[in-house]
């Protein structure tokens, strides 16, 4: 059980002026295996999302629940990925894929651990490069190294706070295809925080709009594209009704109609 | 051909340009004729270091394990403060300005006090000159590379449940290292500094500060060029060594 629930979750940053809301009665609910992205204005709060998903803050109001329990604190069946794709340049790439066995699965032999990391990196075309340095490698790159990483200890649920987000556009489209292909190997429920819109259509199951700070949810919508895609469907007129939605739910909640 | 333009580049031009240096200096002092107790020309220099042979190797030896003995102390008391500022930003801020003064204050005017209050304690006190000449850019440079690690690296492993240690091993001490380094090669140069200082103005019959003073006394212009000459070795020696062992910790952080 790896659904993601959220119950009227808000949270405040205590500032010397004062509280400072920044999340305002969030409810989402991403079920088992399924794939949700969240868009919303910039600075709007998406990111304390993922940071109270993962249990590294807690939240000043409300409940969230991974398969049903209640979150505490970090938890090793979560993975995440961020917009900074940061590396352990002193180490080499299948090293820097194996640092979350080291953590979660110490003792797991160092071959087996390799492994793993060596599975994944050829999921992302990155065979060939496991022993080369981070620095010797691309931006795009090093995002599929960091999605590897976020997934080497077969997390339950994967939290993406928009990875894809710093990389060229064609690069961007490269990796979301990647992500199809690595969600159909490995079980898992994921919440992608994004501001592209084309992103979250094209990856996720259900998108949700959050408004401006503090942010409520405002609308969701499902996709249904199928498990199957293809680049060409982000150019059918259904999909661009969907994205004229969707563009047209952000400017409400950046106040702009 | 490569290999050859290589060899040029790095063994003949400098070479040529210390050789050029020497020949210049004879010329001065030959041009000028100045006797020994106004200027020592080069060729002084070769006959001076024979004669005192036995007073190099030994007052060397000295200034050499009480400059690398300071530097220890430095490593070890400025990395522990550097831990300490960088992750708590209390301490940061209240050992700062202290730290700042401390350092503001020029060292020579520490050396009698240290000298008075350890009197007699002749090693320990040249040891303790080189290691608080020393130890502040080794504070500074590891606070500063703690506390500016990008959340992301301290989120990796925190989302995984990962204690503090952990993630003070395995990212901030390895992601330090080359910060670290580069302190050090200046740690160094100053931790050289303080021991010449303390052996200067408080001689106390050992080290090359030592050998130097009883130059000047003596007006054996030969000798203190010697010692000079030796100095400049020896710091050179120390430098690189902190090259190499940066080489083998933190060669990842060099790119070609």
């Amino acid at each position: 059980m790896s659904e993601i629930e959220l119950h009227g979750v808000s949270h405040e940053f205590s500032t010397p002026d004062g509280p400072f809301p920044v999340l305002d009665n969030i409810n989402l609910k991403v079920p088992e295996g399924a794939f949700t992205s969240v868009v919303g204005p910039s600075g709007c709060g998406k990111s304390t999302l993922t940071r109270l998903i993962s249990g590294l803050i807690k939240p000043t109001r409300g409940s969230i629940k991974l398969g049903g329990t209640e979150i505490v604190g970090p938890k090793p069946t979560v993975g995440m990925a961020f917009q900074n794709p940061v590396m352990l340049e002193w180490r080499s790439v299948v090293k820097n894929v194996t640092l979350p066995l080291e953590i979660v699965a110490p003792k797991m032999p160092a071959k087996e651990k390799e492994d793993r990391a060596r599975e994944l990196l050829k999921l992302v075309s990155l065979e060939g490069y496991e022993d080369n340095r981070p620095s010797e490698l691309s931006g795009g790159m090093r995002q599929r190294v960091s999605l590897c990483r976020s997934l080497v200890h077969r997390p339950e649920v994967l939290i993406l706070d928009e990875p894809f987000g710093a990389l060229d556009a064609f690069t961007r489209e490269e990796l979301w295809q990647i992500m199809h292909s690595l969600r159909a190997e490995e079980k898992i429920t994921c919440l992608l925080i994004t501001h592209d819109l084309r992103e979250s259509v094209f990856l996720s199951d259900e998108v949700v709009v959050l408004s401006d700070r503090p942010a409520r949810s405002q609308y969701r919508t499902d996709v249904d594209l199928g498990p199957k895609r293809s680049l060409d469907d982000l150019y059918t007129p259904k999909t661009t009704e969907l994205l004229a939605v969707l563009r047209h739910q952000i400017e409400i909640a950046q106040g702009r109609k | 051909m490569e290999m050859r333009n290589n060899l040029v580049r790095k063994v003949i031009v400098p070479l040529t340009a210390i050789i050029i240096f020497l020949a210049a200096w004879e010329w001065i002092v030959w041009i000028n004729d100045w006797p020994n107790y106004k200027m020592a020309s080069p060729s002084d220099l070769g006959p001076a270091f024979w004669k005192y042979r036995v007073l190099f190797l030994e007052y060397g030896w000295d200034t050499f394990w009480r400059t690398v003995a300071g530097l220890g102390l430095s490593v070890l008391v400025g990395t522990m403060l550097g831990m300490i500022m960088g992750f708590s930003r209390v301490i940061r801020e209240g050992l700062y300005p202290l730290l700042v003064g401390f350092n503001a204050i020029p060292k020579a005017t520490v050396v009698p006090v240290i000298a008075l209050i350890l009197v007699g304690l002749d090693d320990l006190n040249t040891v303790l000159i080189a290691f608080l000449i020393s130890f502040f850019p080794i504070a500074v440079s590891v606070s500063i590379g703690l506390s500016t690690l990008e959340p992301e690296y301290r989120d990796i492993l925190r989302s995984l449940g990962a204690t503090r240690l952990t993630i003070f091993w395995k990212i901030a001490l390895p992601k330090t290292l080359p910060e670290f380094f580069g302190a050090l090669k200046v740690a160094v140069t100053l931790a050289f500094i303080g021991t010449n200082l303390m052996e200067i103005v408080e001689p106390h019959g050992k080290g090359l500060g030592h050998l130097f003073d009883s130059g000047k006394i003596n007006a054996d212009y030969p000798l203190m060029f010697s010692v000079l000459i030796a100095l400049a070795f020896l710091g050179i020696v120390l430098f690189y060594i902190v090259v190499a062992l940066e080489k083998i910790f933190a060669g990842w952080a060099e790119r070609d």
